[in-house]
């Protein structure tokens, strides 16, 4: 029978910034989105003061500052690094791993001989070596899995594991019928107010349902749903992920921008970004689309959502070459007189730079020999003294308006020798 | 390839300059019949400081040391810590520590039923962390990089 078990980090964006802040331990944490506009994530202290999530910033200043409330601007370079130690310890630990999201990952434990015991080491060992405290469900399918570690998120007394399986019909009963039907892994907002608005209200009352409407109504999607919610295992675990689609590189500007030279700036970084993306997957583009956003919710000022596509010489992760036909595209998409809040780079056609076909149009070997050494070179320059040490005279320097405005942003404590924690 | 000279150990060259011309993957190498080539003991790859200093790379974190209360246990001021969330503490070993909200760098001393923060260096004085709440390891110094 399969068995498996969903880890989850505890608020890990706050548990994150709280790892070199000590004296954080117990006092609420809430980090901001891009631009510090919004809370995107909360400590349970943060929730218990009842700060929603998506609060907008400067309209809960004042909430902030009478609870004593953290407040951090988002920093994916710490929360990146700190993902990627949790996974790591995963991977080392069960037998198959899909990392689902930045602070969630399945594993596969069908066949493991002790597999509470194993969540358990997995738990201790998590929050020894990273700092990041985490819960882990374990169930016949991954949908309870779901609902199994959110039980143990909560339950204080089940230690952070929680195993759905072991517990019996009834246990699982029970917990279905906690569990609002719009909490379900896989059912969206609008499938659950047409739920809630036929009168099911949890998940107990969803798996009663009849399969045939189900099935009518919600897909085959739904359906699976269904299935697994009854403990048929309709959803696997991933071993490899599956191969990427497009890149984005995208981003929203600290301040409005309406100088052409500025966004030719962002867009070139954006590109630069994008196609070392590219190349740390081993893969290749063959075309790329640019698009320009003004704010939508500035009603007062002029609209704009510029967007072109060009088709790239032949299948490249040559940094050049698409930086040069993201300003051919650019070109198109900008329009002056318009102040834009947005920009970014989406790359497009992706497939292997090692497994393809060769075509008559390629560049000759030795050319691509020399354009993918000159990478290599760029790559690991990049690598090796942080993000932009080298890159295009054209990406410009850093402070300029379409930086993100990161005012609270803690250290890269992490990723960056600059940064590091200072300690007596 | 081991040479033992007055307590170093010569471990092998690591500039690229005495290495050979040609670097042949290791497989190719052990094609050949025949004595072993005299190469191959460069054929390896050049030794990594991270495999010497980071014991557990997932539990590994860097500090930066500041000001003189560690001097005895040769930390000084600007040191690079490596610091081992994975090692279990013990008294004698340099910690990492949470007492009041505040991190800081300093040897763990078990005297007799009380546990002890210790400065290495005699003008700072010791905390006494017995029993106290708002205590914490964060993890075990297990290097210092220093700049000479």
């Amino acid at each position: 029978m399969p068995l498996y078990a969903l880890v989850d980090c505890n608020n890990f964006y706050a548990s994150c910034e709280r790892l070199f802040r000590p004296e954080l331990k117990g006092k609420p944490v809430v980090v901001l989105s891009n631009n510090d506009g919004c809370v995107i994530a909360r400590s349970n202290e943060a929730k218990v003061v009842g700060i929603p999530m998506g609060a907008p910033a400067y309209q809960w200043e004042h909430a902030f500052r009478k609870h004593g409330v953290a407040v951090f601007s988002s920093n994916y370079a710490l929360y990146g690094d700190l993902s990627s130690r949790v996974m790591s310890i995963l991977e080392d630990m069960a037998p198959r791993v899909e990392v689902y999201s930045i602070d969630e990952a399945f594993l596969d434990l069908t066949g493991v001989a002790e597999p509470l015991a194993l969540c358990r080491a997995v738990r201790e060992r998590v929050t020894r070596h990273t700092g990041i405290p985490v819960s882990i469900g374990l169930a016949r399918t991954k949908t309870l899995a779901k609902l199994a570690a959110r039980r143990a998120k909560k339950d204080a007394s089940l230690c952070g594991v929680f195993d759905l399986a072991a517990a019996g019909a009834a246990a699982a009963e029970t917990l279905l019928c906690e569990t609002e039907v719009g909490d379900v892994w896989g059912i969206g907002f609008r499938h659950a107010k047409r739920l809630l608005a036929r009168g099911v209200r949890t998940a107990l009352d969803f798996s009663r349902l009849p399969a045939d409407w189900v099935r009518k109504e919600m897909t085959v999607v739904g359906l699976q749903t269904q299935l697994e919610l009854k403990g048929v295992s309709c959803l696997s675990v991933a071993s490899a992920p599956a191969a990427r689609r497009s890149v984005l590189c995208s981003r929203s500007f600290g301040q409005l921008v309406e100088d052409k030279e500025h966004l030719r700036e962002a867009v070139c970084a954006f590109a630069a970004r994008a196609a070392e993306k590219l190349r740390a997957e081993g893969l290749e583009a063959q075309a790329l689309q640019v698009f320009t956003l003004t704010p939508r919710h500035r009603e007062e000022l002029p609209q704009h959502q510029g967007q072109a596509t060009v088709t790239l010489p032949g299948p490249t992760n040559f940094t050049p070459d698409i930086v040069a036909a993201a300003l051919r595209a650019l070109n198109e998409a900008f329009r002056p007189g318009f102040a834009y809040q947005k920009a970014g780079v989406l790359l497009l056609g992706l497939a292997s730079a090692t497994g393809r076909q060769r075509s008559l149009l390629d560049l000759p070997p030795e050319e691509r020999q020399r354009k993918r050494a000159l990478m290599n070179v760029l790559d690991s320059v990049n690598r090796r003294h942080g993000r932009g040490a080298l890159r295009l005279a054209i990406s410009s320097a850093p402070d300029r308006p379409w930086h993100m405005r990161q005012h609270r942003r803690s250290p890269r404590y992490t990723t960056c020798w600059d940064e590091l924690l200072r300690i007596g | 390839m081991k040479l033992r000279t007055n307590g170093l150990e010569l471990l092998g060259p690591i500039d690229m300059d005495t290495a050979p011309k040609m670097l042949l993957p290791l497989l190719l190498a052990g094609v050949q019949a025949g004595f072993p080539s005299p190469a191959d003991d460069f054929i390896d790859k050049r030794l990594d400081l991270n495999e010497h200093l980071i014991a557990h790379p997932a539990a590994t974190f860097f500090v930066r040391a500041v000001g003189d209360s560690m001097l005895g246990a040769g930390i000084h001021d600007g040191d690079l810590l490596v610091v081992d969330r994975a090692v279990e503490p013990s008294s004698g070993r340099v910690v990492m520590a949470a007492i009041g909200g505040e991190l800081t760098v300093k040897r763990l001393e078990r005297r007799g039923e009380r546990l002890f923060l210790a400065p290495a260096n005699p003008d700072y004085p010791s905390f006494d962390v017995t029993a106290r709440e708002d205590f914490e390891i964060w993890g075990v110094v297990s290097h210092v990089i220093h700049k000479v």
